[in-house]
């Protein structure tokens, strides 16, 4: 585990910069991480994803899935490509500061 | 009399019924388990089938041949239930069974149609999934005869039953095009939607290249938005495009639909309940098992029969007016097919990712964890013995429901 300075504040992340405790988290976190990403406004449309991320991710322990994103949020998927462009599920989950989207093994 | 009212007798819902009725007095309990199949399928068994290693009839076996005396089975699709009121409500006949407590195991199914293009004109023709007994049958012919070409393997999205068959059913392909003798002429591509084939740490250590050996393409993040069946290729939401000769598409998992007709279930129609004792946040008399809970585990088999014993102590101490112990763990205990004859084991649970080292015994084995060998092979060919002759009629195993570190190392 390695610590990483993101908005003159130490976080905790894996070796892919995916934050490991989500409590970690705060706005301005997510600003710098989305600019790192190649997203470089948080307009209130990506908000409206993150914060449903967050909601759905600290209650179950790990991103939600893009399907459950569109639903919950009410986001067409096309326009969720369009907000967070080249994989957006992996994307959302990092910026949310929730760790990587993963199967079993 | 006391009513405990099951739905659904596949894995999760048959133990049940067969501890329960160990478990409780016979002269206060009255057990009732209502399904709308008569054929229970082994449903591990469905990936050997399209590689002719299993027939139809190694994997169905009638429900009621599972279900103990002292349980009522009632054959009836269900209509609602109404747990406001402590009552289900049955199709047949307009019937409706009152209860004190429910448990509900209607697992999660497949649905094709929810990707456009998938269940069209080449459904069965060059288009195919392996999860149901129709679809296993129907590649199983078509691979008989198959010449080559390109195959893909696409997930439409998870959660899916047994998240580690499709990775299985790529390296069983390798082998059976390799004996057919087209191995030369098979490209075998993998699109999955998540960031790799492999994606926690350890066993991405141990297992990460293992597709690529065997010349498989993975394709990561790749989101299906829908198939195009007379241009025979599969368009992701970012324009990516495959074409295929041959696709075989385990389609998006959803749990039943009488879970959202009632309001239960979240966005997929799987049911939210603790993860630790399976009972309902908002009905306390209403308990989940098996693939229709929204749980962070794998939908899987090993994880029922898991869950099924954790949840049986828990329900008599429950019923007696004790708390319940939060004893489930999420364990999970796959073996995984890699072809040649060879298998791996994985054993994990909600916290502790696939580790290394020697299952059961600590140190012994006779399985080794994510290594291949040919003993983990053959405790997967044995397993489908164990499933209909000790597991399914609730017997004990010789494996604790609780997983343990002994015997694993964890680099």
């Amino acid at each position: 585990m390695t610590t990483k300075e993101i908005a003159d504040k130490t976080v905790q992340v894996n070796e892919e910069g995916f934050m490991t405790d989500p409590n970690e988290w705060t706005q301005d976190i997510a600003a710098a991480i989305a600019s790192e990403e190649g997203v470089s406004e948080l307009t209130p449309e990506h908000w409206k994803v993150i914060d449903y991320s967050r909601e759905v991710g600290l209650e179950s322990g790990s991103a939600p899935t893009l399907r459950n994103i569109t639903k919950g949020a009410g986001v067409p998927t096309k326009e969720l490509f369009g907000l967070f462009p080249k994989g957006p599920a992996k994307k959302v989950a990092k910026i949310s500061g929730l760790g990587k989207p993963e199967g079993c093994v | 009399m006391k009513n405990l009212l099951i739905l659904g007798a596949g894995t999760a819902g048959t133990i049940v019924a067969n501890k329960m009725r160990r478990l409780l007095d016979n002269d206060e309990w009255r057990i009732t388990i209502v399904d709308q199949h008569e054929t229970h399928y082994y449903q591990p068994g469905f990936l050997f089938i399209p590689f002719g290693m299993y027939s139809k009839n190694d994997v169905i076996k009638p429900k009621r041949d599972f279900i103990p005396q002292g349980v009522e089975l009632i054959m009836s699709p269900i209509e609602a239930i109404e747990p406001e009121n402590n009552r289900v409500r049955l199709a047949k006949d307009g019937r409706i069974l009152n209860y004190d407590f429910l448990v509900i195991a209607t697992g999660a199914h497949t649905h094709p149609e929810e990707t456009p293009g998938i269940k069209e004109n080449g459904w069965h023709k060059d288009v195919f999934d392996f999860y149901t007994i129709e679809g296993a049958v129907a590649l199983a012919k078509h691979l008989r005869t198959w010449q080559g070409g390109r195959m893909v393997l696409n997930v439409v999205e998870n959660p899916i039953k047994c998240p580690v068959a499709p990775l299985e059913f790529l390296m069983l392909a390798d082998w059976f095009f390799y004996e057919q003798g087209i191995r030369d002429r098979v490209e075998i591509t993998y699109a999955t939607p998540l960031p790799g084939a492999f994606t926690k740490p350890i066993a991405s250590k141990h297992l990460g290249d293992i597709l690529e050996e065997k010349g498989v393409k993975v394709v990561p993040e790749f989101y299906i938005e829908r198939v195009d069946p007379d241009a025979k290729k599969i368009v992701s939401y970012e324009e990516q495009e495959l074409e295929y000769d041959l696709l075989v598409t385990v389609p998006l998992n959803m749990g039943a639909d009488v879970i959202g007709n009632s309001g239960l279930g979240d966005d997929l129609n799987f049911i939210p309940v603790d993860k630790h004792t399976f009972l309902s946040p908002k009905y306390d008399n209403m308990f989940v098992l098996g693939d229709a809970a929204n749980l962070p585990t794998s939908k899987a088999g090993s994880v029922a029969h898991f869950a099924v014993d954790c949840f049986s102590e828990n329900f008599l101490r429950y019923i007696d007016g004790l708390d319940m112990l939060p004893t489930f763990d999420g364990h999970a205990n796959c073996f995984i097919e890699s072809g040649f004859g060879k298998g791996l084991l994985i054993d994990f649970n909600y916290d502790v990712e696939p580790l290394p080292g020697k299952y059961p015994l600590p140190g012994i084995g006779p399985f080794s964890l994510l290594q291949e060998s040919e003993m983990n092979h053959w405790g997967k060919m044995l397993f489908r013995w164990l499933y209909w002759n000790t597991l399914i009629k609730g017997e004990e195993m010789p494996l604790p429901a609780r997983m343990t570190m002994a015997g694993k190392w964890d680099k």
